[in-house]
C-alpha cells in the first residue's frame, strides 16, 4: 500500500499555481491529505502530477469584512475550532466541527478540502451549504465566485474544473438572536455521518421567523430543506411543527449503499431534523 | 537505473531535536520517512489509511497521522516521534503512566496512543475521561479494551493540571 | 514463606522498550541486500486462469524477479499445501497451492509474487502483471452452500461439503418426548477478522552456508510452523528456523500456517536474498483467516421451571474456500455447547461447508464464542417463551459445586470425555448481578420508560475449556553472573508472559524478578514449544515454569548444602543468594551465580562429583486435565428507539481462572476480551456481495470498537484453583470475549421488550434494530 509515481509540485504563489496548472494534466490537488493521502496508499487514485497547496501564501486565515466572515480554504479545521472568530459568529460551524474526524486529522484537515471533496455526509460541506456561503475559486482564467448551492453539481463532484482551486470561502452570518443546532448519528465517534443535519433559527414572540435546514450523508449531495424552511416561517416553534419539518425530510429521496438502506437514512434526517431544530428554537428563545 | 524515474527532493527537517539532510523520494509518506530512512522504527504502521493511528507522531507539536503525511512536506519542520519522548532513560509522565496502569499488551498501538495522549493533555491538562477517551478515539488498540489507556490518560491530565 | 510476586499486580517487564519505540518488530528488521516483495491477489472470488503475463512487471527496473506458480520450479506446481490438523471427519480436504494453479476461489488468494528492491518498486510491478481470468459463479453465503443449484466453489467438486462434526449425548429422543416445552430458535453468527493492529509479516533470509533459512515471522506458534514447513519442503527441521520477534498482537489468525511464510522461504533460496513481505491493511482484509458466518437452528426441551432436558439441531458452517486449519474451528463451536450448564442431552450436527471467500481459521475464543452465544440463546429463549427470569433459568440449569468433577457427556477434540474441574457457577452469577446492581434494575428500568429512554440488561453466562495440551517447554538456568535465563517455547503477542513466567520462577527459585533473562519463540534457541492459542499458555508453561525453577533450585540447594556443609534443611533462597536459615544457628551463605560456576568451571576446574554440569533444568509439565474457567457477564444499555442507536452504559464480568499469577495482567485479558466480544455484538462485520466480493476493505467500513463506544467495565474475580495444576492457575486469554455477545445482544431485547423485539442475530446495528421495531410495530399493529 504506497503510492505509485507521481511528479511532485509545490508552487508557493497563486500565480505560479496558476502558471502551473495551464500547463499540466492528470492534476491531484494535495490539501490537508486526510482523504487523498489514503487513497493515494491505496493506488485508488494514480496522478502523473500531485500539486501541493500547503506552500501557497495567503491561502489560509479567518478575517471578518464588513458583516462577512472569510475563510481562506487551507484553513486547518483546528484553527477553525479554535477560532474566537467562528465561536462568536459562526457557532453552527464550531458545533459542527466537534464531529469532523479526530483531533488529530482536524490538524491537518482544512475547510477548502472537505469542500472541494464533497463527501456527502461531511459535515463542513452540509455548513456552508446552510450558511449560504459564497465560494471563490481561481483558475487561469482568473476568479469565479460559486454560490454554495451550485457548489455540489452531483456524487462528490464539485463546480470546479479540473485547472481550478477553491481559494476562498465567504460567510455572512444570520445577524441578530438565532439559534442553531447541528446533530449527526455515525457509528462510532469520528466516523463519517450516515445522516447529519444542521439548522438556523430565528424565533419572535414564540414564531418562526427565518429558518434554514441543511441535511447531508442522506442523499448523493448534501441539500437544504427548503419545502421544510419556507413552511416552518410564521409557525409557532412546537413539537407539533417541528414534526412536520421531519417529515419532510423524510419524504425525501435517500441513496442506499452496501451498509445503509434508503429507509434508514429517511428516518435518521427526520429524526434529526425535528431533534435540531427543538435544539435551535431552545437556543433562540432560552437564556 | 531506477534512481532516475525517481522523483527526489531535499529537505532538512529536525527529528527529536536532531537536524537531517536527506534526499527523499516525493512519494515516500512521512511514516515511511522516519522508519526507512532515518531507521526511527518506533512509529508504526497499522493501516496506512488513516483510521488505526498507529503513526501518529507530531509535527511542531500537533498530534498527526504521519502515513497521510508526505515526507517533503515535513521540509522546515519539528518532528517528535515516540523515541524522542524520554529524557535519556527517564520516561515521560505519560509513558510511565502507562506501565502503572497496564494500557499497552502487544505495543503495537502503543507509540501512537502516546503521542496523541502527549498532545492532546498538552493542549488541554486536566482533561476528564470524556475527553481523553474522544482524543484517542481515533487510535485502535486490539488488545486492552482501552480502559487501562484511558485511566493512564487521565492520571495524567489530573497531574497536568494539578502541577501547573 | 509470603509470596513476593505469585498473585501480586507486577508492573510489565516487557513494557519499557515499548513505551520507548524500542520494540522490535518483523517490519523493524532489516538486512544487508533484503528485498521487498508484493503478492497479486486474486480480485474476483472464483474465476479460471487461462494465463498469466508477467512480462511488462518484469521490465520494471528495480524489480529482481517475478513468480508465478510455474516460476517457483518444481515439485510446486503438483504441490499443493496440507492442512494444519487433518481429521477423518475431512471429506474433502482441498488446500491452496502456494501460488493459485489454474484457478482463483477466493479474492485475495495468492497469485503472484514480485521481488524488487522496494515495497514502492515491487507495488508498480504488481499493476503491470496481466492475467486472464474466466470468471466463475461464486458461493457468498453459507446458507446456501449445500442447495442443490448452488454452484461448484471449486471447479469440479460435487458438493461443497467439506465435514461433519457432531456433539451427541444422553437420550435427546426422550428428552423431547417428556418435555413440558419444547422452544424453537434460528440465528445467525457472524465473527469477522482478528485484527490484531500489526499485519502479519515474514523475512526469509536463507543463509547458503549453513543450507539453512531463518524465518521472521508473525507467528503465534513458531514451532507448528517450522514443522509444517519441514514437512512440505521435506528437509530436516533443524534447516529452518522460526524466529517471532516482538509480534503486534494475534488473536488467532497469526496461527497460520500460510501460503506466503512459504513462497517466501523458497523465494530467498532462489534468490539468494533476505526477502520481506509486509502484509499490507487491504491485504489482511482478504488474505488473513477469518472467522465467518454460523447459521444455527435450534430446538430445547425443557420443563416448566425452566429446566432444560436436552437441545438439538444443526449448524451450517462457514470454512471459505481452503481448509488450512481442518475442522479446529468447527470443534470448538460444537463440543462446548452445554457451557456451565448440567444438560442431559445434546444432539447437534455441523455441517461445515466451502464458500469462496477468505479462509477460515480461529479467531479470539474460536468456536467458543459462538457455542456460548447458541447456549445462551437458548436460555433467553426458555425465559421469554415460559416468563422466567433469565438469572433464574441459568440458577435452575447450572451444574452445581457439589458435582464438581462434572462429566458433561460430551467428547473433546482429543478424543477424551469432557469434565469439568472445578469452579462456583452459582456464586459467580450472584456476584455479577448483585454489582450490576440487578436487583433494582427493574424500577430504573421502568422509571427510564416513563421519561421515553429504554434502559436494557443482558446476562451471560460461560465456562472456557483452557490449557489444552500438550505442553510448552520451558528452560530455567542460573547463569555465573547470577542472571537467571528463562526460555519458553510460547511465543508472545502482548500477553505479558516475560513477566508471568518470571514471577513463577523468581518466587520458586527465590531470586529478584530483575534478575530474569527472558528468551522465547525462537526454534533456534528454546525448548519445544506448541502454540499461544486458546487461553493455553499459563495453564501449560506455568506449570512447566515452576517445574524447572523448582529442579534448579533442589540442584542448588543440593550443591549449597555440600559447599557451606550444611545441612540442606537449613538453607533458604532468598535474592538469590542461598543461606543459612536463622533457626540454624549458622552465618555462611553462597550465591546462585557462584554455584552457577562450580557447575561450569574451564579447563581448570572440575565438575563436584555426584553433579552435571550446569544449573539448569527443563520441565515439559503441563496440567494433568483441562482447567475450566468460568464467569458470568452483565451487560446494561440504553437504546434509542428513533435512530436505533445502542448505548453500553456498564459491563459487569465476574470470572474465575483459578489462581491469578498477576491480576493486573487478567483484568487487562479479560477487558480486552470483552471489547473483542462488543466488536462481535455491535460493530465488525466484514461484508460481501452475493458474488463474494468483499466490500469491507478499510477500517471506515469494518469497524472495530474504539474507545469512545467503550461502557466502564468492572471485573471482579473469583478464585476457585484447579486441581490439573500445583498452580491452581487456568487460562485467562478468551474468557472475556466468550459470552459477551449474549450478554449485549440480551440487553438490547431487554430494553425493547415492551416492543416485542427478538434480536438473535448479531452483529446487530442501529439500522437493524429500527427494522426489528418497525417488524414488531407491524406484528402488533396487525394483531
Ligand atoms: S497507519 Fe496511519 S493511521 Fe493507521
Ligand atoms: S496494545 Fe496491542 S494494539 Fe494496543
Amino acid at each position: 500500500m504506497k503510492p505509485g509515481r507521481f511528479t511532485y509540485h509545490d508552487p508557493t504563489t497563486i500565480d505560479e499555481l496558476t502558471g502551473l496548472l495551464a500547463s499540466l494534466e492528470d492534476v491531484k490537488f494535495l490539501a490537508g491529505g486526510q482523504s487523498l493521502m489514503p487513497m493515494l496508499n491505496m493506488r485508488f487514485t494514480q496522478p502523473d502530477h500531485l500539486v501541493d497547496l500547503n506552500g501557497i501564501d495567503g491561502l489560509a486565515g479567518i478575517a471578518l469584512n464588513g458583516a462577512a466572515l472569510e475563510i481562506g480554504a487551507m484553513t486547518r479545521q483546528a484553527t477553525l475550532m479554535k477560532s474566537g472568530e467562528i465561536a462568536e459568529h459562526l457557532p453552527v460551524m464550531q458545533a459542527a466541527l466537534h464531529w469532523v474526524g479526530h483531533f488529530q486529522t482536524r490538524y491537518r484537515g482544512t475547510i477548502g478540502g472537505s469542500l472541494c471533496h464533497l463527501d456527502p455526509s461531511a459535515e463542513l460541506p452540509l455548513i456552508a451549504l446552510l450558511c449560504d456561503a459564497e465560494l471563490t475559486v481561481v483558475g487561469p482564467e482568473g476568479e469565479r465566485s460559486v454560490a454554495m448551492g451550485d457548489w455540489p453539481l452531483a456524487y462528490m463532484m464539485p463546480n470546479l474544473s479540473e485547472q481550478e482551486i477553491l481559494k476562498l470561502i465567504s460567510i455572512t452570518p444570520w445577524g441578530g438572536h438565532h439559534g442553531f443546532a447541528f446533530e449527526e448519528i455515525s457509528r462510532r465517534r469520528g466516523d463519517f455521518a450516515i445522516v447529519g443535519v444542521g439548522c438556523q433559527l430565528a424565533v419572535e414572540n414564540g414564531s418562526i421567523t427565518k429558518a434554514a435546514i441543511a441535511i447531508g450523508g442522506a442523499d448523493q449531495v448534501p441539500y437544504r430543506l427548503s419545502e421544510a424552511e419556507a413552511a416552518l416561517i410564521g409557525q409557532p416553534a412546537s413539537e407539533e411543527t417541528f414534526a412536520a419539518a421531519g417529515e419532510v425530510a423524510r419524504q425525501k429521496d435517500a441513496m442506499s449503499d452496501a451498509y445503509i438502506t434508503a429507509a434508514y437514512r429517511q428516518r435518521l434526517a427526520n429524526v434529526l431534523t425535528k431533534r435540531t431544530l427543538a435544539a435551535a428554537a431552545q437556543r433562540a428563545t432560552g437564556e | 537505473m531506477s534512481e532516475q524515474l525517481k522523483d527526489t527532493r531535499d529537505i532538512t527537517v529536525t527529528v527529536n531535536g536532531k537536524s537531517y539532510q536527506e534526499a527523499v523520494e516525493t512519494r515516500l509518506h512521512l511514516a515511511d520517512f522516519l522508519r526507512l530512512q532515518l531507521k526511527l522504527t518506533g512509529t508504526h504502521l497499522g493501516c496506512e489509511h488513516g483510521v488505526c493511528g498507529a503513526c501518529t507522531i507530531l509535527v511542531d507539536g500537533e498530534a498527526v497521522r504521519s502515513c497521510l503525511m508526505l515526507a517533503v512536506q515535513a521540509n522546515g519542520r519539528e518532528v517528535t516521534t515516540i523515541e524522542g519522548l524520554a529524557d535519556g532513560e527517564e520516561l515521560s509522565p505519560i509513558q510511565e503512566a502507562f506501565s502503572e496502569h497496564h494500557a499497552l499488551q502487544c505495543g503495537f498501538c502503543t507509540s501512537g496512543m502516546i503521542m496523541s495522549l502527549t498532545a492532546f493533555i498538552e493542549e488541554n491538562p486536566g482533561a476528564d475521561e470524556a475527553a481523553i477517551r474522544e482524543a484517542i478515539s481515533g487510535n485502535i488498540c486490539r488488545c486492552t479494551g482501552y480502559q487501562s489507556i484511558v485511566a493512564a490518560g487521565v492520571a495524567v491530565a489530573a497531574k497536568q493540571a494539578g502541577g501547573s | 514463606m509470603g509470596m513476593r510476586y505469585f498473585g501480586t499486580s507486577v508492573q510489565r517487564q516487557e513494557d519499557k522498550k515499548f513505551l520507548m519505540g524500542q520494540g522490535r518488530y518483523v517490519d523493524d528488521i532489516e538486512f544487508v541486500g533484503m528485498l521487498h516483495g508484493a503478492f497479486l491477489r486474486a480480485d474476483i472470488a472464483h474465476a479460471k486462469i487461462n494465463g498469466i503475463d508477467t512480462s511488462a512487471a518484469r521490465e520494471i527496473p528495480g524489480v529482481h524477479a517475478v513468480y508465478t506458480l510455474d516460476d517457483l520450479g518444481d515439485p510446486y506446481p503438483n504441490k499443493p499445501m496440507t492442512t494444519a490438523y487433518a481429521s477423518p471427519l475431512l471429506k474433502q480436504t482441498i488446500c491452496q497451492h502456494l501460488l493459485a494453479k489454474d484457478e482463483v476461489c477466493f479474492v485475495g488468494q495468492t497469485v503472484a509474487l514480485v521481488v524488487a528492491e522496494s515495497r514502492h518498486i515491487a507495488e508498480d510491478a504488481l499493476s503491470r502483471i496481466v492475467v486472464d481470468y474466466e470468471p466463475l459463479p461464486a458461493v457468498a453465503d453459507c446458507r446456501n452452500a449445500l442447495d442443490a443449484d448452488a454452484p461448484a466453489t471449486h471447479l469440479g467438486l460435487d458438493s461443497n461439503l467439506v465435514g461433519n462434526f457432531y456433539g451427541k449425548f444422553g437420550d435427546i429422543d426422550a428428552a423431547f418426548a417428556e418435555a413440558s416445552h419444547t422452544f424453537k430458535v434460528d440465528f445467525h453468527e457472524h465473527r469477522g477478522g482478528g485484527h490484531a493492529t500489526e499485519c502479519r509479516n515474514i523475512i526469509a533470509n536463507y543463509d547458503a552456508g549453513k543450507d539453512e533459512t531463518t524465518v521472521y515471522l508473525t507467528t503465534q506458534a513458531p514451532f507448528l510452523i517450522r514443522r509444517l514447513m519441514a514437512r512440505y519442503f521435506e528437509e530436516d527441521e533443524s534447516k529452518i528456523r522460526v524466529i517471532c520477534p516482538d509480534v503486534g498482537g494475534g488473536f488467532g489468525p497469526k496461527n497460520g500456517p500460510y501460503a506466503e511464510e512459504f513462497v517466501l522461504a523458497i523465494v530467498s533460496k532462489q534468490l539468494q536474498r533476505p526477502v520481506k513481505w509486509i502484509e499490507d491493511r487491504r491485504e489482511n482484509f482478504v488474505a488473513t483467516n477469518q472467522q465467518g458466518d454460523q447459521m444455527w437452528h435450534m430446538e430445547i426441551a425443557c420443563e416448566d421451571d425452566g429446566k432444560i432436558l436436552g437441545a438439538r439441531g444443526r449448524v451450517i458452517h462457514d470454512m471459505g474456500a481452503y481448509v488450512p486449519y481442518g475442522l479446529l474451528l468447527p470443534a470448538t463451536s460444537v463440543f462446548p455447547l452445554p457451557g456451565p450448564y448440567a444438560l442431559p442431552a445434546l444432539d447437534v450436527t455441523l455441517d461445515a461447508v466451502f464458500t469462496n471467500k477468505t479462509c477460515t481459521s480461529p479467531v479470539r475464543g474460536a468456536g467458543r464464542p459462538n457455542a456460548a452465544y447458541a447456549m445462551e440463546r437458548l436460555i433467553e429463549t426458555v425465559a421469554r417463551g415460559l416468563k422466567l427470569d433469565p438469572a433464574d433459568v441459568r440458577r435452575r440449569n447450572f451444574v452445581r459445586k457439589d458435582q464438581f468433577p462434572y462429566t458433561t457427556g460430551g467428547t473433546l477434540p482429543s478424543g477424551d470425555p469432557a469434565v469439568y474441574d472445578s469452579g462456583d457457577f452459582h456464586s459467580l452469577l450472584d456476584m455479577a448481578l448483585e454489582n450490576a446492581g440487578y436487583e433494582d434494575f427493574k424500577e430504573r428500568q421502568a422509571a427510564a420508560r416513563q421519561e421515553g429512554r429504554y434502559l436494557g440488561m443482558g446476562i451471560s453466562s460461560c465456562i472456557e475449556d483452557t490449557g489444552f495440551g500438550p505442553y510448552e517447554g520451558v528452560k530455567v538456568k542460573v547463569q555465573p553472573s547470577g542472571k537467571v535465563l528463562l526460555q519458553t517455547g510460547a511465543a508472545s503477542q502482548g500477553q505479558g508472559h516475560q513477566t508471568v513466567f518470571s514471577q513463577i520462577v523468581a518466587e520458586e527459585l527465590g531470586v529478584d524478578i530483575d534478575s530474569i533473562v527472558y528468551q522465547s519463540a525462537d526454534t533456534g534457541t528454546v525448548p519445544h514449544g506448541v502454540a499461544t492459542a486458546g487461553s493455553r499458555v499459563t495453564a501449560n508453561a506455568g506449570p512447566a515454569s515452576q517445574a524447572a525453577a523448582r529442579l534448579v533450585r533442589k540442584k542448588a540447594l543440593k550443591l549449597a548444602a555440600e559447599v557451606l556443609e550444611i545441612d540442606e534443611d537449613d538453607l533458604e533462597i532468598e535474592d538469590g543468594i542461598v543461606r543459612a536459615t536463622a533457626q540454624s544457628g549458622r552465618n555462611v551463605n553462597i550465591s546462585l551465580g557462584d554455584l552457577s560456576f562450580k557447575l561450569t568451571p574451564l579447563m581448570n576446574g572440575k565438575v563436584p562429583d555426584g553433579f552435571e554440569p550446569e544449573l539448569e533444568a527443563t520441565s515439559f509439565t503441563s496440567s494433568t486435565g483441562v482447567p475450566h474457567a468460568s464467569g458470568s457477564s452483565v451487560a446494561e444499555v440504553e437504546v434509542d428507539v428513533e435512530t436505533g442507536e445502542v448505548k453500553l452504559v456498564n459491563y459487569v464480568i465476574a470470572h474465575d481462572c483459578g489462581k491469578m499469577i498477576n491480576p493486573m495482567l487478567v483484568d487487562g485479558q479479560i477487558i480486552g476480551g470483552v471489547v473483542h466480544g462488543i466488536g462481535n455484538a455491535l460493530f465488525e462485520r466484514m461484508v460481501y456481495d452475493e458474488n463474494a466480493q468483499p466490500m469491507s476493505m478499510n477500517y471506515g467500513e469494518y469497524l472495530l470498537p474504539i474507545a469512545t463506544e467503550m461502557p466502564p467495565f468492572e471485573v471482579l474475580h473469583q478464585e476457585t484453583p484447579s486441581p490439573h495444576n500445583e498452580l491452581g492457575v487456568k487460562g485467562a486469554g478468551e474468557g472475556g470475549t466468550i459470552p459477551a455477545a449474549n450478554a449485549i445482544i440480551a440487553a438490547i431485547e431487554n430494553a425493547l421488550e415492551p416492543f416485542g423485539v427478538v434480536v438473535n442475530d448479531h452483529p446487530v446495528d442501529p439500522q437493524r434494530i429500527c427494522e426489528l421495531l418497525d417488524e414488531a410495530q407491524a406484528r402488533s399493529g396487525a394483531a
